[in-house]
């Protein structure tokens, strides 16, 4: 936290920092932060539960977040997406049992006219198929 | 200049998704094998997402382009006899543009400040420093400059009212929360020629009395990021920012504040409770943010192609600026034509041509060779255009009279497999996620909303009318446009194709 709290407006970074050292932020996290910025608990809890990216739990070994939004619908998106769930066994925002890969949805990467878009552990990957989809799923968990 | 083979071959992130790094990786092996001095820049995208990887060689004096490239082609492209392009201002999706906003973005090294400079970068700046605030608002207005994040609010008497705002803590704040489906005009140009939107801003400072500015980007847009941050260091090393802006006397200086995966997050008010590290709910206007913004204080918010076309703005002239354009739309936009179609990327041009020539002849119409159903234009809050409105030229007032909104320019194309049941509960359902929670019509009517296109869909005719009437309470009763634009995806839909709406009722009966 130390090197954050000398900024304006604080706690977005130090949560961001929090997740990326412990994976999430945890709830036992929340009391610590409240008091270092003279928040209540309820202010930060308020705040962690409001933005989609903080995790109350650490995702699987890998992340694989893939583009729900229009432009990607548009190029059959969908139809992949739930043929690659229904494979895993899981649903939006799941881990797989063996904890090797969670799928998140992600409204839009900004790969519009190379989609279908995801990004795997922060790499883009964009004209996904059923193959190229399949391959990074099957990455993930090995 | 170096005795090797010189090749630009894009950093940006859609060039990465299909395939650059690995590319890259490619022609560092077979250079090395073959002996080759290769001097490879990794520069930003043309904007032909279609060609991407668009890898350009330099061949007596020239650049020629070749794409899309794939690692096996490589010893080919080194040998000169894979297929060329010719140069890319040959290829006729890029000469029919007009390029401002975008003139630097993949002709440069995004992190080499002397090719920006090269370029004409810092002319506007540097100009910008001999003026007053007054005089540096003036030119902004004169230019008509409108906000590109949708809104479409005259930038100058934006930046007016924070100039005559009290100060001194005066803020910069620019919005790079894109979130928008079928947007990435601002994801390419801040990786692609970011000391644009650092010049941008700066200028900016000046012209308001602001020392310190935000880019506020999301979180999704790690390569964005990572060059944003990079450029905003080699800025301040080189005196671009800080303390004494190019020897003008006057402080500025910025940074970059990731956003947490908020879409609401991109409305200007809740971008800014975030930035204050708050929940990102939206705030009701007024005050508005130009005289209370960030902590209270008088905040420009604009949105990153608005700052990024300033410095053309300053190079070439208010009057060169305000001479393009249709109407009260003047200029030119970066448009982003993405989706089922055969050619899609960035095509910056006049404000004016007619969407239908946008789909046909530049984007060449659908990928999958099927006829075109609808066009969402804005992004998910933009209205679906039928083909019957084709002619309707892109810009602000034009596209507002057909019941549309150009948005951040954002062109999604759909063929006829789209259903639009579908994309209007997607809207619905969309809108009931990235609520902030603020206003009832939107938390509650969005779920409602979800509930009602599931009756149409299942043949409930009686349900249309209360869809309807819902769209109209969400329009009225929401401070901000994720409630109240909702509607316009949901309406257009329901109104344009009004068989999607019925098949499944016929089909029970």
């Amino acid at each position: 936290m130390a090197p954050h709290l000398d900024r304006e407006g604080p706690l977005l970074p130090i949560l961001h920092a929090v997740q990326a050292n412990l994976g999430c932020v945890p709830e036992s996290a929340v009391p610590v932060i409240a008091k270092r910025l003279n928040l209540t608990a309820a202010e930060v809890h308020g705040v962690v539960s409001f933005y989609h990216d903080f995790r109350k739990a650490p995702a699987g070994r890998h992340v694989v977040k893939i583009c729900r939004a229009e432009a990607c619908q548009s190029v059959g998106a969908t139809a992949l997406t739930e043929r690659a769930l229904e494979r895993l066994g899981i649903g939006w925002g799941g881990t797989t049992p063996d904890g090797g890969v969670t799928v998140e949805p992600v409204y839009c990467l900004g790969l519009c006219a190379c989609g279908p878009a995801a990004m795997v552990d922060g790499r883009v990957v964009g004209r996904l198929d059923e193959a190229k989809l399949d391959a990074i799923l099957e990455e993930a968990r090995a | 200049m170096t005795d090797g083979l010189t090749i630009y071959l894009p950093r940006d992130s859609a060039a990465k998704a299909l395939g650059a790094d690995e590319v890259a990786a490619a022609l560092a092996r077979e250079a090395e094998t073959r002996g080759i001095e290769l001097n490879l820049i990794r520069n930003g995208s043309r904007g032909m997402v279609w060609l991407e990887p668009l890898v350009e060689v330099e061949r007596d004096g020239r650049r020629l382009a070749y794409g899309p490239v794939a690692p096996s082609d490589v010893p080919a492209l080194l040998d000169g006899t894979l297929a060329c392009h010719g140069t890319v201002e040959d290829i006729p999706f890029f000469a029919r543009q007009t390029r401002l906003t975008f003139a630097r973005c993949g002709l440069i090294d995004p992190l080499d400040l002397d090719a920006y400079r090269a370029h004409g970068g810092l002319v506007g700046l540097e100009r910008a420093a001999g003026m007053t605030g007054a005089e540096i608002v003036e030119e902004v207005t004169e230019s008509g400059l409108r906000g590109r994040g949708g809104a479409g609010f005259p930038a100058g008497i934006k930046w007016n009212t924070v100039l005559q705002a009290a100060g001194p803590r005066k803020y910069i704040v620019c919005n790079a929360d894109e979130g928008d489906s079928g947007t990435f005009a601002d994801r390419m140009i801040m990786e692609g020629d970011p000391f644009t939107l650092i010049e941008g801003m700066a200028i900016a400072g000046l012209g308001v009395g602001a020392e310190q500015g935000y880019v506020y980007l999301r979180s999704e847009y790690p390569d964005a990021i990572e060059v944003m941050n990079a450029a905003i260091r080699i800025a301040r090393e080189a005196g671009v920012l800080g303390a004494d802006v190019l020897g003008a006397g006057r402080a500025f200086d910025m940074e970059v504040r990731v956003g947490a995966g908020a879409y609401v997050c991109g409305e200007e008010t809740s971008l800014l409770n975030s930035l204050e590290g708050k929940r990102g709910v939206v705030r009701a206007k007024p005050p508005l943010p130009a005289i209370e913004g960030l902590f209270g204080k008088p905040t420009v918010v604009n949105n990153v192609l608005t700052l990024a076309t300033v410095p053309v703005i300053f190079e070439k002239g208010a009057a060169h600026y305000a001479g393009l354009g249709l109407g009260r739309s003047k200029g030119t936009m970066p448009i982003q034509i993405a989706g089922n179609v055969a050619r899609g990327g960035l095509f910056e041009t006049a404000f004016g041509m007619p969407l239908g020539e946008l789909v046909h002849e530049v984007a060449g119409g659908t990928a999958s060779g099927r006829p075109v159903k609808a066009v969402q234009v804005g992004g998910p809050l933009g209205a679906y255009m039928p083909p019957e409105k084709f002619d309707t030229p892109f810009a602000y007032e034009e596209f507002d009279g057909q019941g549309g909104l150009i948005g951040h320019a954002g062109v999604v194309v759909f063929d006829d497999t789209a259903d639009m049941l579908a994309l209007a509960r997607f809207a619905m359902e969309f809108c009931a996620v990235e609520s902030c929670g603020k206003c009832t019509p939107c938390r509650i009517g969005a779920v409602r909303g979800v509930e009602t296109l599931d009756r149409i869909a299942e043949g409930d005719g009686a349900a249309v009318d209360l869809l309807a009437d819902l769209c109209e309470t969400m329009k009225d009763g929401s401070l901000c446009a994720l409630g109240g634009f909702t509607p316009f995806p949901v309406m257009s839909a329901l109104t344009h194709y009004p068989d999607d709406f019925a098949g499944q009722k016929e089909a029970a009966e």
